[in-house]
């Protein structure tokens, strides 16, 4: 399995826009943490978003891992190329020549994916917990460590989205075409679901029974918004006679979910390339 | 003798036309094999399918007696097919790190081999820097990385510039010298007669024939004439027992021979006889010749 991760680390790393990319990725992560220092003072208005609440454990779980999230694109451009030039460059099949099985060139790119998601949660994780610890209004023990599960959430929706990311690449072999298949596809869920909300919620309230099951859906689904938990937030909807009951935890059934999808995903990328003729 | 590959039965059809067709051979280690055939016949495709890019139809292959699988069997193996295919923005010493890698071994000789293909001072360049010469080179010298037990090249000199030809010869000769097994694919007839000991010759997908280079057709060679009397001359070889054919062009006279005979011998018969010759050379003939006798033999039939 090392050797694996070291042929695709020499692979990424050599390549100057990956590093980049990856870079980026991590600076970017670690900024979240600028969150903190956002502050309006403007004469009579004085606004503080840090002691708004967002960094309030357990809150905070939820909150970081959504903003971290939403920066898996990032690493999604960097996964998508790292399997399309193997088919631009014509080094998949020399790879394969040289004695790399079908098998372990999906494993070496799986794991890479799970490294980097693997990293990214650690990140999250010290980000969090440092900001958490220096402005969170409550620091025990007991609720620091509660909503972790978000964590788990968040590992097991990078996995899924970048084994979908592997997929397109296999399946579409250039990485833009397969950013923009990407993109095509998030848009054909977004009106599916659209159509599907439309048509079943006038009789009924049970359309997410159906939504919950697409691939991207069901990602984004693990770390539900978390915006309209906050205390201001909820505050603000009170007064135009508004009530937020949302449901924001993490379930069992939408990790299963996302979990089938990444090894239905990552098995096709396998009989995808295994199929084909080279 | 030690069996590197055998192949039997192979078929390859894409879509309605068969790439390779009820192919089978067998490579055996120590010897130098060229396989021979014009474009589109299938030499790529076969070659392909033995290194686990292409999938068969039907059909099988095995390495080294069938005792390991494909992937653990190419580890070695030493192959490249068609163009050099390398990460353009890595060095050639990077490159070949990863082969290692890949191939699970160490790194020591990376040097030795670069050293060999005359890379050694262009180790920390771009691969993408590279004339195609040199990415060939670099190719070569990743398939030797492992000391493999057969060395596999398909169109090696394709797209070369005479220079780049030359130097590659070179280098295939001096590594066939060294006792490695190699499988040469080629199209280039010379190529492969400077340098393999046995031929498969592919025509469609077929296999025309197997075996020793020198074995390719039944025959005996040829003399090549040239008297001062060429009429009496091809008198005497019409009632010649052992010459079945004679052909004259120029001026000068090839005679083919029905039973083997020194050219020694036959001088002084004709010397006897009266014919004095100005020039005689007992030939065999090249492979180009044999080649073509072989496809127009089949061309004939059909």
């Amino acid at each position: 399995m090392l050797r694996l991760l070291n042929i695709e680390f020499i692979k990424l790393w050599n390549n100057r826009s990956s590093k980049v990319l990856i870079l980026a990725y991590f600076i970017l992560l670690t900024s979240i943490a600028l969150i903190a220092a956002i502050k309006f003072d403007i004469g009579p208005i004085q606004f503080h978003l840090a002691e708004q609440g967002i960094f309030d454990f357990p809150y905070i779980w939820h909150f970081n891992t959504y903003v971290a999230g939403t920066l898996k694109f990032f690493l999604a451009i960097v996964i998508v190329s790292m399997m399309a030039n193997e088919y631009s460059n014509k080094t998949i099949k020399q790879n394969l020549i040289d004695g790399l099985s079908k098998k372990e060139f999906i494993a070496s790119k799986f794991i890479t994916v799970s490294a980097f998601a693997l990293i990214s949660t650690l990140f999250v994780f010290i980000i969090t917990l440092i900001l958490g610890l220096s402005f969170s209004d409550n620091t025990e023990a007991y609720h620091v460590f509660s909503d972790t599960e978000y964590l788990l959430a968040f590992f097991v929706k990078l996995v899924g989205f970048f084994s979908i990311c592997l997929f397109l690449g296999i399946l579409v072999k250039r990485s833009a075409f397969a950013l923009g298949f990407l993109f095509v596809w998030y848009v054909i869920e977004k009106i599916a679901y659209g159509l599907i909300r439309w048509e079943i919620s006038a009789t009924q309230d049970n359309w997410e029974n159906i939504t919950r099951f697409f691939p991207l859906e069901s990602m984004s689904n693990l770390i539900k918004e978390p915006a309209t938990r906050l205390g201001a937030a909820k505050e603000l909807a009170k007064q135009v006679g508004e009530e937020f009951n949302f449901d924001y935890a993490v379930h069992w059934y939408e990790i299963v979910i996302v979990l089938a999808w990444t090894s239905l995903f990552i098995y096709w990328s396998y009989k995808l390339l295994k199929k084909r003729d080279l | 003798m030690e069996t590197i590959l055998s192949i039997s039965n192979l078929t390859k059809k894409y879509g309605s036309l068969t790439a390779v067709n009820n192919l089978s051979f067998t490579i055996q280690k120590g010897n130098v094999y060229g396989i021979l055939g014009p474009n589109g016949s299938g030499k790529s495709t076969t070659l392909g399918i033995t290194l686990n890019v292409v999938n068969e139809t039907s059909g099988s292959f095995n390495w080294f007696n069938g005792q390991t699988s494909t992937h653990l069997a190419l580890k070695k193996v030493g192959a490249i097919i068609e163009r050099p295919n390398f990460y353009p923005y890595m060095s050639a010493y990077k490159n070949l790190k990863l082969v290692c890698k890949i191939k699970d071994i160490s790194e020591d000789k990376i040097d030795e081999k670069l050293e060999l293909v005359g890379l050694l001072d262009r180790k920390n360049s771009k691969f993408k820097t590279f004339s195609l010469g040199m990415k060939q080179r670099l190719a070569i010298a990743s398939a030797l990385l492992n000391d493999p037990e057969i060395l596999i090249l398909d169109e090696p000199t394709n797209g070369l510039d005479p220079q780049g030809i030359h130097q590659i010869r070179a280098l295939i000769k001096d590594i066939a010298s060294q006792g490695t097994t190699i499988l040469l694919a080629s199209h280039l007839l010379d190529e492969v007669e400077k340098v393999c000991s046995h031929v498969v010759v592919l025509r469609k997908g077929h296999k025309l024939y197997e075996g020793p280079v020198d074995q390719m057709i039944s025959s005996n060679g040829f003399f090549e004439l040239k008297s001062d009397d060429n009429q009496a001359l091809l008198n005497y070889l019409a009632s010649h027992p052992n010459i079945k054919d004679t052909k004259v062009l120029d001026g000068l006279v090839t005679a083919f021979l029905e039973a083997p005979m020194s050219a020694s011998a036959f001088n002084k018969e004709l010397i006897h006889n009266g014919i004095v010759l100005s020039h005689l050379v007992l030939r065999k003939e090249s492979l180009e010749e044999q080649f073509l006798q072989l496809t127009d033999n089949l061309n004939d039939a059909n």
